[in-house]
């Protein structure tokens, strides 16, 4: 009996038999040069990431102004804008058209009044002074321990400063590009994008006690720049704080003392550990800014090695009888 | 032109299509930034079997879960319409099902006959009937609504935002989510075999809901004067309900869509008239049904007998704060992961066998991953049975006079792995993240002798159990990231008495 399968094929012919070889010879081509061109010594392909660096958002120096200014009071949007003024105002910092970006301190999910992170005000009040110097856009920054959607939300971060007419940028996991800090310990680490998008910072930090490090201001603000494994910079605290300050130079500092978290930092959670100080200290010397700051924790710079190390680099200058501060009362 | 568009079938459609965008848009905003008081587990409460399952295993009918009533009365008047057009799995499985099959008309008529094996969720449900009888709640295993929130929260958003990152700041990451992805692949692709298997086979939802559509008021009524048997009907027919014989009621969807095919008229929706066909109200052996009943009941003492989180804690069922004691949890919980979606640290994850084969998916905190948020009780305040009972920030704190915080675990050190005390290394990442006040984590500052005869000034973390609340932060920011140095372990919760170990506090 004869096969069910029984179709048979039809016989081929001499054209058909060329078209045929043509067609295999082609894939068989395809398949050499495949090989040729995908051939490696590498088990994984690996494009080289460019590596960032960071700008410097300082502006030119001007001795005209003083170094340091410090004001008391108790509206804080008079005290910013008079800091600001004191020292040159906003004018001097930012041009018309540049992307500012302000890092205030952001990190935990606390109430403005717990003094864990920067006050709103200041932040609003900095957002404003930006857009009347005809900032193009103000973006507000951080990298957050906790939730970011929770610190900025409870913090009273997003409303003042989508009331101020500024803009949220919360970080997520693809808004990092690795960047060389080129420090002692910090070599490259991956850092927020808007940090090479910006053409100006202005450091927002408030004034805080810390455990390891014993205070926690303008410096150490800048690890909110980082993403990746942070947690590891406790070990070798001080040099890493210098190692930011040292490739992070803001065009300005605006230090809130306005609530001080005296103990139990750097997130509090009892009204008690709070001292109300009522003062903002503006300036362009980080580490003076930093060493003005100190006393609001009762430190002294000669306590805090981040300090001497900043100022062995040339970042900036402890030594505040030199400078010229101006104090003011609004 | 609007008698041809506004059809009965077009009419269930813009239902199906409506709740569906509902369902995901309430599922969307069930987070921090986007709940604002919205009845974000509508679907859950809507669903008959959570209520009734979970009346059977405490005897109450918490809160919310009172919407239930809604879809049962509605059923006892009308029938079994949540399933072609209420629910989302139903219309899942719709879709999927005419996408996968198009056949010839002859072939639909035989996908679309009534089948003896959709007898198989009538036992299903007897059988998780029985568990629950004795109070064990597995419903939520089957339970339509508890599986598609749970497969949304736990595989579809998350794999959904790993292509856009639309969804999330951080990439959710689940245990076991590939097993629960999974498995609603498997409920979409047995469309292909068979249209809406899973509701007509499986669903234990729609076993009730025919169970409760037993002798409905309205119905789908044939006229035998008018029916040629040509059998258009079965054409489209959702539930494979047999309209073109003794329609079967409680596997009846009320898709309508017998009526729109039936070139005779001879199909209407409502009471009967005389020339209307007999229905045939339930067919299911009353042996069958007993055996899986009682099964259940011999499976309970056996899950019971097994090693749980309740008969014998467990280090790592850490669960939500609020949460019951363990044997009430298991009352309550029916595994839907709608605290798993809210959790804004992405530390609430299903479970696999931590906490007994009873525990399958239900929600504990994995540290590594996320941390419970000091001042966030919204796991709390999404769950639709009260098994993670309401918080305020106030009460989770322990603010007001003579309250104590609620305790989810205590930290532990590990003193071998801790860069401190094993390795003379500054650290105290944990110290500083320390959420309360005064921080349960403190110091010691020590001067030890290094390796090369120098000396060195240390902190030296520790624990102090009676303010630690087991938030678990300081676990899931320490360096040591395979295996944090400080953990967390269920010891001290607050929510179980046996669970203890401080005889002061």
């Amino acid at each position: 009996m004869p096969s069910k399968h029984n179709s048979k094929g039809k016989e081929i012919g001499r054209r058909e038999f060329l078209l045929k070889t043509a067609a295999t010879c082609g894939l068989a081509a395809a398949a050499g040069t495949w090989g040729y061109v995908f051939y490696s010594k590498e088990p994984v392909l690996r494009s080289d990431v460019k590596i960032y660096t960071f700008k410097d958002y300082r502006t030119e120096e001007k001795k005209t102004y003083p170094q340091l200014a410090v004001v008391h009071g108790h509206d804080v949007e008079k005290m910013v804008r008079a800091a600001i003024e004191k020292i040159g105002g906003m004018s001097r910092f930012v041009s018309p058209g540049e992307k500012v970006l302000l890092k205030p301190n952001v990190a935990w999910d606390r109430q403005p009044e717990q003094a864990a992170n920067t006050n709103p005000a200041v932040v609003a009040a900095v957002v404003k002074l930006c857009l009347e110097a005809r900032a193009s856009e103000v973006w507000v920054t951080d990298v957050s321990v906790n939730d970011p959607y929770r610190c900025f939300n409870r913090s009273g971060i997003e409303e003042a400063v989508k009331k101020a007419g500024g803009k949220l940028r919360l970080t997520t996991e693809n808004d990092f590009v690795p960047t060389d800090l080129k420090g002692e310990s910090l070599k490259v680490w991956p850092v927020s994008r808007f940090y090479h998008q910006a053409d100006k910072l202005i450091n927002l930090p408030v004034v805080k006690h810390h455990s390891l490090s014993k205070c926690t201001m303008g410096m150490k603000n800048l690890y909110g720049s980082l993403g990746g494994q942070r947690n590891r910079l406790h070990q070798d605290i001080n040099t890493s704080i210098a190692d930011l300050a040292s490739a992070i130079r803001p065009t300005l500092t605006v230090l809130d003392a306005t609530r001080v978290l005296k103990r139990n930092g750097p997130t509090g959670g009892n009204l008690s550990d709070v001292s109300i100080e009522d003062t903002v200290v503006a300036g362009i010397d980080l580490v003076a800014v930093e060493t003005y700051g100190l006393r609001f924790l009762d430190l002294k710079a000669e306590d805090i090695p981040f300090i001497a190390m900043a100022e062995m680099r040339g970042i900036g200058t402890s030594d505040l009888k030199a400078l010229n501060i101006a104090d003011i009362n609004v | 032109m609007m008698d041809k568009l506004l059809t009965l079938r077009n009419i269930r459609r813009i239902y199906a299509v409506f709740f569906m965008i509902l369902f995901v848009l309430l599922l969307w905003l069930t987070g921090f930034k986007r709940m604002k008081g919205y009845e974000t587990a509508l679907f859950l409460e809507l669903d008959p079997l959570v209520s009734i399952a979970s009346f059977f295993t405490s005897w109450t009918i918490y809160k919310g879960l009172i919407l239930s009533l809604i879809v049962i009365i509605g059923t006892l008047f009308l029938g079994r319409f949540f399933c072609s057009w209420i629910c989302p799995l139903g219309s899942i499985n719709q879709a999927a099902g005419s996408i996968f099959n198009k056949l010839r008309a002859v072939d639909t008529v035989a996908l679309n006959s009534y089948r003896p094996l959709y007898r198989f969720k009538y036992y299903i449900v007897a059988f998780l009937m029985a568990i629950a009888a004795f109070g064990s709640l597995q419903t939520g295993l089957l339970d339509p609504i508890s599986l598609v929130t749970r497969s949304f929260t736990v595989a579809v958003f998350p794999g959904f935002n790993h292509n856009s990152g639309w969804l999330y700041l951080k990439q959710p990451l689940f245990n076991g989510g590939t097993f629960l992805g999974v498995i609603f692949l498997a409920v979409i692709f047995a469309n292909r075999f068979l249209p809406r298997f899973w509701c007509r086979a499986v669903c234990p939802l729609g076993a009730l809901l025919g169970l409760l559509s037993f002798k409905p008021l309205l119905s789908i009524r044939r006229d035998v004067e008018l029916c040629t048997d040509c059998k258009k009907c079965l054409g489209n027919c959702h539930g494979g309900c047999d309209p073109h014989a003794a329609l079967r009621t409680g596997e009846c969807h009320l898709c309508m869509n017998c009526i729109e095919d039936c070139p005779e008229g001879a199909l209407h929706y409502g009471l009967s008239k005389p020339s209307s066909s007999v229905h045939i109200p339930l067919d299911v052996s009353r042996r069958r049904l007993i055996e899986s009943a009682l099964a259940g009941a011999v499976i309970f003492p056996v899950m019971r007998s097994t090693i749980t989180s309740k008969t014998s804690p467990n280090s790592r069922v850490i669960r939500p704060p609020g949460s019951l004691s363990e044997g009430d949890f298991l009352r309550r919980c029916i595994k839907c992961g709608e605290c798993m979606k809210v959790c804004p640290t992405n530390a609430i994850q299903p479970a696999l066998l931590e906490a007994g084969f009873e525990g399958l998916w239900t929600p504990l905190l994995i540290n590594s991953i996320g941390y419970c948020e000091y001042n966030c009780v919204l796991c709390s305040r999404v769950c639709p049975t009260g098994a993670i009972s309401p918080l305020t920030v106030e009460k989770k704190l322990g603010k007001a006079a003579g309250q104590k915080p609620i305790k989810i675990g205590t930290a532990f050190y590990d003193r071998g792995r801790c860069l401190p005390w094993a390795m003379n290394i500054d650290c105290i990442v944990c110290e500083e993240v320390c959420p309360t006040s005064p921080k349960a984590i403190w110091f010691e500052t020590v001067t030890v002798p290094l390796r090369d005869g120098t000396r060195k000034t240390l902190k030296l973390p520790r624990a102090d159990p009676n303010l630690c609340t087991g938030c678990g932060i300081c676990e899931n920011k320490c360096p040591i990231r395979d295996q944090a140095a400080v953990r967390i372990t269920s010891i001290g919760e607050s929510r179980s008495p046996a669970n203890q170990m401080i005889l002061k506090s």
